[in-house]
């Protein structure tokens, strides 16, 4: 599976260095594999002496069978998600540079109107499956109707939000056609005619590059990331209409109440331009009034570490981080929050982000564009009048 | 009621750090935990056996040292443990990695449960799940916070990103759970980690779980890691730390320059 050659291997470490599960340790001045080792290939692509080989099984794939660009909308509050759109304009990227075909996977009830929108957006195509039974999102019944189009028309990439929705269906309809899938990527380009999928892992601590040897190629992206097209086209696209059959008994989970988000501070925060985000550092519910003041004027929402979110100062709706939303803001402003991990991997994306922090240490400068070493209490105030300064200058 | 945990061994990601020179992980002394959405898995496993009766099994697929998450897990209250160990399990993408699973779940025998955590915080998917779940052939619900059992259905409060939802499902399910606000991951106490090491924890092997050996570890896996690095570094970020009102004259400075004004 994975060997070195003794021959070969000079005892650098290079790949003791390198490997990011702790797996390779030096006996004799040899590289030795331990138990750990997940063949994640780290260290036979960064040995100088190509002294570590790991075996892997040749596939063979009819490339020509597989045909176009496939992003499954998702559609909340009679919308269809930003990040649909985002897709849109990465999937047309990609979908030009393999001349092929960008389609777009629409399912719902009486969800035809969108597909102007998808249209002017990139999408040369439009999948179409409407049903009364449609109207919500289920496990069940998408990925039946999903994977029956997939078998159906041999599309070469599928790409799905990695949304709460997307990370629910995509994974389903991977396994049910035993797919490769890729999670949360952050980048994707074509690579020798192939998908090259980037995501980071360890917490964001590493970046890795994947490729599948399956078609269609999955993934599901993380919002915010893409950018969607500029200026919308008014391409009218081609509209395929699937029929399906869809039988109540096989959506096997009902869902007995929804509930909106709700609560004093409760807004969405996924696809919000400007998030101002408070943490412990805030020291009393008192001073939220400050954020929403700051957020007012810069027609922002507030957001929250865990700790907020604990206290029941904010909604759990506003919780950024690994057990909360994940968002990727035009602006972040964070103030008293400290970095932890956990609420650094749902906000590190963000274009603009700007900390105040009392302790110069705190691990959330290093992610900062502009970290402020100060007292929130103060620092905020002086902004916002600042703000007003400058507008009324205006 | 028969559940079924499934837990991962994963480096604390809030301890690795970078090597500030090479730009590599520094992985010594970090330390190995179970995976934090995982420990809830188990915790709320426990507590339906408590309320309803029947026993609970937890499993992991990883290295001989995996043992200790499923220790711990035994120690928390779970009845019996597997590990799934083999070197032809290694470099199993999440769809191997649930081939397995799935078939461990299955020699195990009938249940009504199986609990997972959402996401593994080393690889952060969220697939393995409902990969799973597929693979067994029975519904799923993601993003769960709370799972009840009543007139023989299981009621599950799932996070929506733009609320909650209440959703029902008869057994057998599976459900992926984050943790809720109020969850603190504990530590057993000394006693119970001693009685724990007289319940039943096996090993299986590939050859135990029969299934296709091509199925397993980067053999089954359709997805290849061609290139890990460390992400490209950011430039230092400008610090501030003048008096306030220097400072937000600074930053309404960038705020307009970026077009926030
Ligand atoms: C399984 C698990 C999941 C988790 N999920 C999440 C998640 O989704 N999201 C999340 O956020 N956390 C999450 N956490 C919690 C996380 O580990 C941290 O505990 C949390 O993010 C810390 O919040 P904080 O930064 O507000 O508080 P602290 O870490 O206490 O930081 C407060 C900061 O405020 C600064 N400060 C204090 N006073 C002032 C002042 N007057 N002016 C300026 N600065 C000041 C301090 O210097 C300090 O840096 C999770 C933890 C676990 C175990
Ligand atoms: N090797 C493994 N052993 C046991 N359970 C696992 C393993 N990998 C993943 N899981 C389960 O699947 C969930 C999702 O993991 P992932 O898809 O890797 O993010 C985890 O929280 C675990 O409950």
């Amino acid at each position: 599976m994975i060997e070195v050659d003794a021959e070969k291997c000079s005892g650098c470490k290079k790949c003791v260095k390198v490997c990011p599960y702790g797996a390779v340790t030096m006996a004799d001045k040899l590289a030795v594999i331990g138990d750990e080792c997940n063949l994640c290939g780290a260290c036979e692509q960064n040995c100088p002496e190509g002294a570590i080989t790991i075996q892997r099984k040749k596939v063979e794939i009819d490339e020509s069978k597989f045909k176009d660009v496939w992003v499954v909308a998702e559609i909340a509050e009679n919308k269809l998600k930003n990040v649909t759109l985002e897709l849109l304009g990465k999937g047309r990227e990609l979908a030009d540079e393999l001349g092929q075909t960008l389609c777009a996977v629409l399912i719902g009830k009486d969800v035809k109107s969108y597909t102007k929108v998808l249209g002017e957006y990139g999408a040369d195509k439009i999948y179409l499956a409407e049903n009364d039974l449609l109207e919500f999102y289920n496990t069940d019944s998408y990925n039946m109707i999903i994977s029956g189009m997939i078998l159906q028309f041999n599309p070469n990439i599928v790409l799905f939000g990695a949304t709460h929705v997307g990370r629910d269906l995509a994974p389903r309809i991977a396994s049910n056609l035993e797919l490769g899938l890729t999670a949360d990527c952050t980048g994707l380009s074509i690579d020798e005619g192939r998908l090259l999928q980037t995501r980071p892992a360890f917490g964001g601590n590493v970046m890795a590059d994947i490729l599948s040897h399956t078609r269609p190629q999955m993934a599901t992206v993380r919002p915010n990331v893409m950018k969607k097209l500029e200026s919308p086209t008014d391409k009218v696209p081609e509209i395929v209409e699937v029929s399906v059959n869809v039988d109540p008994r096989g959506m096997r989970t009902k869902v007995l109440e929804r509930t909106e988000i709700s609560g004093v501070g409760a807004v969405k925060i996924d696809e919000a331009d400007v998030i101002i985000a408070g943490g412990r550092g805030l020291g009393s519910k008192e001073n939220l009034k400050l954020l929403q003041d700051l957020a007012d004027e810069l027609g922002g929402v507030l957001g929250a570490s865990r700790v907020i979110v604990d206290e029941q100062w904010l909604p759990k709706s506003q919780q950024i981080g690994q057990s909360g939303i994940t968002v990727s803001p035009k602006l972040y402003i964070g103030a008293g929050i400290s970095g932890a991990i956990q609420h650094l991997v749902g906000m590190k994306s963000s274009d603009t982000i700007i900390v105040i922090n009392k302790d110069p240490n705190a691990p959330i400068f290093e992610v900062a564009k502009i970290g402020v070493v100060g007292d929130l209490t103060q620092v905020i105030p002086a902004l916002i009048e600042a703000i007003k300064a400058h507008k009324a200058a205006q | 009621m028969k559940i079924v945990a499934c837990v991962k061994q994963v480096p604390d990601t809030t301890e690795v750090k970078i090597d500030e020179k090479t730009g590599t992980l520094i992985r010594e002394g970090v330390p190995s935990i179970i995976n934090p959405f995982d420990q809830f898995a188990v915790e709320l496993a426990i507590k339906l056996k408590e309320e309803h009766g029947g026993e609970v099994s937890v499993i992991s697929m990883g290295p001989p040292q995996a043992k200790a998450v499923l220790t711990k897990s035994l120690a928390l209250g779970a009845d019996k443990a597997v590990l799934l160990s083999d070197r032809k399990f290694a470099g199993a993408d999440t769809l191997a990695t649930a081939y397995t699973l799935a078939l461990a779940i299955e020699k195990l025998g009938d249940f009504d449960l199986v609990l997972c955590g959402l996401q593994a915080i080393d690889g952060d998917t969220a697939q393995v799940g409902p990969e799973m779940a597929q693979r067994l052939k029975i519904p799923q619900i993601t993003y769960a916070e709370n799972v009840v059992f009543e007139d023989n259905k299981f009621i599950v409060d799932k996070l929506t990103e733009s609320g909650l939802e209440k959703l029902q499902v008869k057994p057998p399910a599976l459900v992926a759970v984050i943790t809720p606000s109020d969850f603190v991951p504990g530590n057993p106490p000394f006693s119970k980690i001693m009685k724990a090491k007289k319940k039943p924890l096996d090993t299986w092997t590939a050859d135990d779980l029969g299934g296709d050996p091509e199925r397993f570890g980067l053999n089954g896996s359709p997805t290849w890691v061609k290139r890990v690095y460390s992400p490209p570094r950011k430039e230092k970020g400008e610090i501030l730390t003048d008096p306030p009102e220097e400072v937000a004259k600074r930053l309404v400075e960038i705020l307009a320059k970026e077009g926030f004004l």
